[in-house]
């Protein structure tokens, strides 16, 4: 019974399928990059970058229709120029990487936004800020794959690099030439996985299969490589029971997806041991030493 | 002196092309023990930033004899470290051999070893799992201590390593610091506490955004001298004049 509820909709349907396939990529991509972003008390910042990704799918849609080689390529676009220059501002100058991009987000949703509602239906422009997992063709299916594969590989790679450039900059940059290479590479990898998410679940919620899924985690662990693999096990878990909801419940798919998470989230602050409230209603023991 | 493992050429550092080291000059000779002392924002710590690579210079040069990134060891004002982020004090103080491991490399038996021998040595045994948010500001300071430890390197800058911790951490830390000295290490520390100077540091580098005073410690810990240097780092005017020194010495 409960397994009929759990597969069947999988088994005959190919869109929940491809959405799922689609989901899963996804998760594998982002959650490492949220844990990251999140480290780097760049939660708004990721947030930001995401809804500057908007004007660049925007132009390419106006160029081409809802073409994905043209709106990815615009949303990638804009979005390296808006994280680069915020990257490169940080490492230049003493502000940090999170003020001007506030400023940056409002403009670019805005210009988004008009862009796309002076040429286009307001279906496609529900189709941009929402996504639609469910409407996943292979080629978008392809990128989802190769995005996260992409950032498997270069977090694998990297990884040393990337923790000791969040935990201690300086250090880094006294015994290695990689400092550069490693924040610029991350804030690449970031654009990377917001243009996916954007695919998915719209440029309004991208950044949600990174944020939300990273917050769980660092509520139940205090070791990084724990951590990532909560954060990617939650994001993995947000997705099926999001489709779920959305296919039984009859709601739409990309925000069933973030409040499936968002609920994870909610149950992870409220139970956790670690970060969470429960640790106040503990007996307040301790050790001699 | 001994052979010179730096040299500043008229150096002049800043930020906004205000100069914060107005056209430096001198040699650090190898196997110093300097003090770099001065009034807040002096440029002591900018003067550390720039020997270490992370700044380049308004004018003139820095020579490091030996440019290679590990021929020093740099250790910045805590600030720059963020105790939030979940790594284990074992971790973050292996990184200390990155010169060996790089991005990839293992620790290995013989890592390990030096990795628990340079815990020991700073008092931080026990404490390798721990996560780095745990420690107290003295305790994470033993750490990048015992980082520096493993770095083995000739050269070694401190900035302001006994800022906010307790006198039994300074006098462990300071120990080490001798220990470098003797081993023939040339060490260069920003330092605030003049006492700790006098009885630690046979020489000393008094900066007022100028050079003040340079020599033994004694000479330079005059009263005419701090007089003088306290005068000078509060002198700071947004609409100062270009400065052309360097061209009419020319």
């Amino acid at each position: 019974m409960i397994e009929n509820w759990l597969i069947d909709p999988f088994v005959e349907f190919a869109f929940m399928r491809r959405a799922l396939a689609g989901g899963l990529a996804l998760s594998l991509g982002a959650a490492p990059i949220g844990v990251f972003l999140m480290l780097r008390n760049m939660s708004l910042a990721g947030d930001a970058i995401a809804h500057a990704i908007l004007p660049g799918a925007a132009i390419g849609y106006l160029l081409a229709g809802l073409s994905l080689p043209a709106m990815t390529g615009g949303g990638l676009i804009a979005g390296l120029a808006v994280a680069l220059v915020a990257g490169g501002v940080a490492r230049a100058t003493q502000l940090r990487e999170d003020a001007s991009l506030s400023a940056v987000y409002l403009i670019s949703l805005a210009v988004g936004v008009m862009i796309i509602s002076m040429s286009g239906s307001s279906v496609d422009l529900m189709n941009v800020l929402f996504g639609n997992v469910l409407a996943l063709d292979d080629g978008t299916l392809l990128l989802l794959a190769s995005i996260s594969t992409l950032t498997l590989l270069c977090l694998a790679l990297g990884y040393r690099a990337l923790v000791l450039e969040c935990v201690d900059p300086a250090f880094l940059r006294s015994v290695s030439r990689a400092s550069p290479l490693a924040h610029f590479g991350f804030l690449v990898l970031l654009v990377l996985n917001l243009v996916a998410g954007f695919h998915a679940l719209g440029t309004l919620m991208a950044v949600g299969m990174m944020i939300l899924p990273a917050g769980c985690a660092r509520l139940w662990h205090q070791d990084l490589v724990p951590m990532l693999a909560t954060a990617v096990a939650t994001a993995l878990l947000g997705t099926l029971s999001g489709l779920l909801l959305s296919y039984h419940a009859g709601l739409p798919s990309g925000p069933a997806i973030v409040l499936s998470l968002g609920a994870l989230y909610l149950l992870s602050l409220l139970a956790s041991p670690v970060g969470g409230l429960a640790r106040r209603l503990r007996p307040r023991w301790h050790y001699t030493s | 002196m001994t052979k010179p493992v730096l040299a500043f050429d008229n150096l002049t550092l800043g930020y906004d092309h205000h100069p914060v080291v107005h056209h430096l000059h001198g040699e650090v000779g190898q196997g110093t023990l300097l003090a770099l002392i001065g009034p807040n924002g002096a440029g002591k710590s900018t003067l550390l930033k720039s020997i270490a690579g992370e700044l380049p210079p308004l004018e003139g040069h820095i020579l490091r004899r030996d440019p290679a990134p590990d021929g020093f060891a740099y250790l910045p004002q805590q600030a720059a470290l963020d105790p939030a982020f979940p790594i284990s004090v074992a971790d973050l103080v292996a990184m200390g051999l990155w010169r060996h491991l790089g991005l990839f490399g293992g620790l290995g038996r013989s890592g390990r070893r030096r990795l628990e021998a340079v815990l020991a040595e700073v008092g931080l045994t026990g404490f390798e799992r721990r996560p780095i948010g745990t420690l107290s500001g003295g305790q994470l300071q033993r750490a990048r201590f015992a980082r520096l430890l493993l770095q083995d390197a000739p050269l070694i800058l401190l900035d302001e390593p006994y800022a906010a911790v307790d006198a039994q951490t300074v006098d462990d830390m300071a120990q080490l610091v001798l220990r470098w000295h003797q081993e023939g290490r040339t060490v260069i520390a920003v330092l605030h506490d003049l006492e700790h100077v006098r009885s630690h540091y046979p020489e000393a580098l008094l900066l007022a955004r100028e050079a003040i005073a340079r020599g033994p410690v004694g000479d330079v810990l005059s009263p005419a001298n701090l007089l003088r240097a306290r005068r000078l780092a509060e002198a700071f005017d947004e609409h100062a004049p270009v400065c052309h020194r360097h061209a009419e010495a020319a």
